[in-house]
């Protein structure tokens, strides 16, 4: 007997919170990308444990969504952490209060 | 002859069985990891052993001859004196991380050793996807060095790490990429099932294995190389560089961590030549039907050991090479090579159906005509010119 | 009884490592603990039954992301918090209030929900063979797509990174600066 859904749910939706938490309170903008990267794990968790205790489990939805998104999310970071290096070298900080050039 | 051939099988079962009912899994797999570690052990302290003696031969002096006969116990002094030097943690260094990183790069070695087949049903565990396990397991090391050279605060220690990790990564492309072929004619990611796709002989007498045709030779050379350089042996041992960086992200680690890392390296060496030898060279699969009367574990042991004496070999030959050199010949040759193959593997396994006369002959031709030409062109190209002086992207 | 047992302490050491990445202040302390958060989800995966996911889980998220993010920490180092300067509280305490308000928001329905109540998993596996004949089939499209998006945002990661070249006029003038502030957009003093 393994751990019932709920549980799981529950799980992910705590992650998604640590992550969440992290991108809006840290200021560092390499901790923003990790708490993006938390909660993107949070929605896989879900996608798995609906895909394992849902009616089809045949069909691999879940799955295949899963492994998509894990594609996704290794693009975004390389895309994401590049900005970072880059507006770095531009400005000399990654603190996002700083980067307020935009702001009117 | 079957008794022998399985001999380790039956003697696991016996003992399993001694053990009561509810136990017997865990027993089991104890048993396997027992196993696993005392070979794996004792094949480690041989190899420094031998390795040294191999080099002193090529290098024209005698090895280590004190300790015990031909100095064969020489193993057994270095471990009492590794376990026996005084541990040093640097002052400033994140002593957490500084403990953590031997055993982080140590400890997902073993892992990575549970599903290669040392032999005829003899691999711990049949994972349906046995080698991408293989090379998540792999992906751990890059961390444990980061981790031992950021927690040394050493900038020797940090030099050698940036260096590892970028020669880890790039050179985990190609060794990746070579493989995919393999995987490719077995249809399949379980190890167990990729040797199985390599039994039998064509044309009677030549074994089929994968390192007897076209893209498997191309292939099993590129993944030589970035086997070699995963590893950090020697061409490409720059991360620890004594001559330039002290010992890169060992410099601060002494005593039985020190030890610990140096296990690591050689266990890793050993997991990646068992892939080498279960992808290419037929795993535990005999060379000649003549000769499979010969336990299948003892064919592994010596394809195995040929392997790791090729690398030994290639240590004592080849001198080391420069970063930028070592990654250029990591991304502009082997990785465009391994995707050349890759198709030459396809080419080769689409024409499988051939009847024709001349119809291996043709299509050893049409793999040669794919892979040759790249081989000339890749080479000439990374050979070609002056050296360049290098440009410093980062480290001004 | 031990699966839920493993689950409990693989969900328990996941929230931790994620905790932990998110509050830390050493940046790097941060990313290894982004690793094994990710880790944990990848037993948690396996635990599920998904091994083909669990493995890419940690070859990619293990193997790539988290070494991309201390190369990316490392190259923009010297911007940390100040260890003695205490990290400013108002943002901190904002950011954590709206996370509590997500977890009620999203933790309610899950508990009240009747419809996933019990809801025994049956005998789920996917074979990789499955996975690569869905691939090559049902999902060729998107396997595609995200070939292509894979190559863009490798080549788009490299060309932002790069450093720019100097001008040939610069050139003249010797070595480069290590980085020019351009007239209306002046660097931050350190």
């Amino acid at each position: 007997m393994s751990a019932p859904l709920t549980h799981y749910l529950i799980l992910s939706a705590l992650l998604f919170c640590i992550g969440f938490a992290g991108a809006v309170g840290r200021r560092s903008a390499i901790l923003v990308l990790i708490g993006i990267e938390l909660m993107l794990n949070a929605a896989n968790l879900n996608f798995i444990a609906f895909w394992r205790y849902g009616p089809h489990p045949e069909a691999l939805t879940g799955v295949m969504f899963v492994l998509f998104s894990i594609a996704i999310a290794a693009a975004e970071a390389a895309v994401g952490l590049a900005l970072v290096i880059a507006t770095y070298r531009q400005r000399r900080t990654t603190r996002m209060d700083q980067l307020d050039t935009l702001k009117g | 002859m079957k008794t022998l051939d399985q001999i380790f099988v039956l003697t696991q079962h016996w003992l399993t069985g001694l053990a009561p009912a509810a136990l017997q899994p865990l027993v089991s797999m104890l048993l396997i990891i027992a196993a696993l570690m005392a070979v794996f052990g004792t094949c480690f302290a041989l190899t420094t052993i031998l390795e040294r003696k191999t080099l002193g031969r090529m290098q024209n002096r005698y090895g280590p001859n004190r300790v015990g006969p031909f100095g064969l116990l020489q193993p057994a002094a270095d471990g009492i004196k590794m376990l026996t030097k005084e541990d040093i943690v640097p002052e400033a260094a994140d002593k957490a991380l500084h403990f953590l990183a031997p055993l982080a790069l140590t400890a997902p070695v073993w892992l990575a050793f549970a599903v290669l087949p040392f032999g005829r049903n003899m691999s711990a565990i049949e994972l349906d996807a046995g080698i991408l396990f293989f090379f998540a397991i792999g992906s751990a090391s890059e961390l444990a060095v980061f981790m031992a050279g950021w927690s040394s605060q050493n900038k020797y220690s940090l030099l050698g790490a940036m260096r590892a990790i970028a020669q880890m990564i790039s050179y985990e492309v190609p060794l990746v990429l070579a493989s995919v072929p393999v995987l490719m004619a077995a249809g399949s990611l379980s190890l167990p099932e990729i040797v199985r796709a390599q039994s039998g002989y064509a044309l009677g007498w030549i074994p089929r294995w994968n390192v007897l045709t076209p893209w498997g030779a191309a292939g099993f050379g590129v993944f030589l190389v970035a086997a070699a350089a995963e590893s950090n042996r020697c061409p490409f041992d720059l991360p620890e560089g004594e001559s330039e960086l002290i010992a890169g992200f060992l410099t601060e680690y002494s005593g039985f961590k020190y030890a610990l890392f140096f296990l690591g390296e050689y266990l890793g060496l050993f997991a990646v030549t068992g892939l080498g030898v279960t992808l290419f060279l037929g795993g535990w699969h005999a060379p000649a039907s003549w000769l499979e009367w010969l336990p299948s574990w003892g064919w592994f042991g010596a394809k195995f050991s040929a392997l790791i004496f090729l690398f030994i070999w290639m240590r004592a030959t080849l001198p080391r090479l420069r970063l930028d050199q070592l990654l250029n010949f990591a991304w502009k040759f082997l990785v465009p090579l391994a995707l050349i193959d890759l198709v030459a593997a396809a080419a080769w396994l689409k024409s499988g159906g051939w009847q024709f006369a001349w119809a291996l002959e043709t299509r050893w031709l049409l793999c040669a005509t794919l892979l040759a030409p790249a081989y000339v062109c890749l080479g000439r190209h990374w050979r070609g010119g002056t050296p360049k002086p290098r440009r410093y992207h980062y480290a001004q | 009884m031990r699966n839920e047992i493993a689950f409990y302490l693989v969900a328990a050491f996941t929230v931790a490592f994620a905790i932990a990445a998110m509050t830390l202040r050493d940046l790097v302390h941060c990313a290894l603990c982004a690793a094994g958060a990710f880790a944990g989800l990848a037993m948690l995966y396996l635990q599920l039954d998904a091994e083909f996911v669990g493995f890419a889980q940690l070859l990619v998220y293990v193997g790539a992301i988290a070494v991309l993010i201390l190369f990316a920490v490392l190259l923009t180092r010297g911007d940390e918090v100040r260890p003695g300067r205490a990290a400013p509280a108002r943002s901190w305490w904002m950011g954590a209030g709206a996370a509590a308000l997500v977890l009620a928001a999203i933790a309610a329905p899950i508990l009240l929900s009747p419809s996933l109540e019990g809801g025994a998993p049956g005998a789920a596996s996917a074979p990789v063979r499955r996975i690569g004949e869905e691939l090559m089939t049902r999902y060729v499209l998107p396997l595609e797509l995200v070939g292509v998006l894979l190559t863009g945002a490798l080549l788009g990661a490299v060309v932002i990174a790069m450093r720019e070249e100097p001008r040939t006029e610069d050139k003249a003038g010797g070595i480069p600066p290590r980085f020019t502030p351009t007239p209306g957009n002046p660097a931050n003093p350190r």
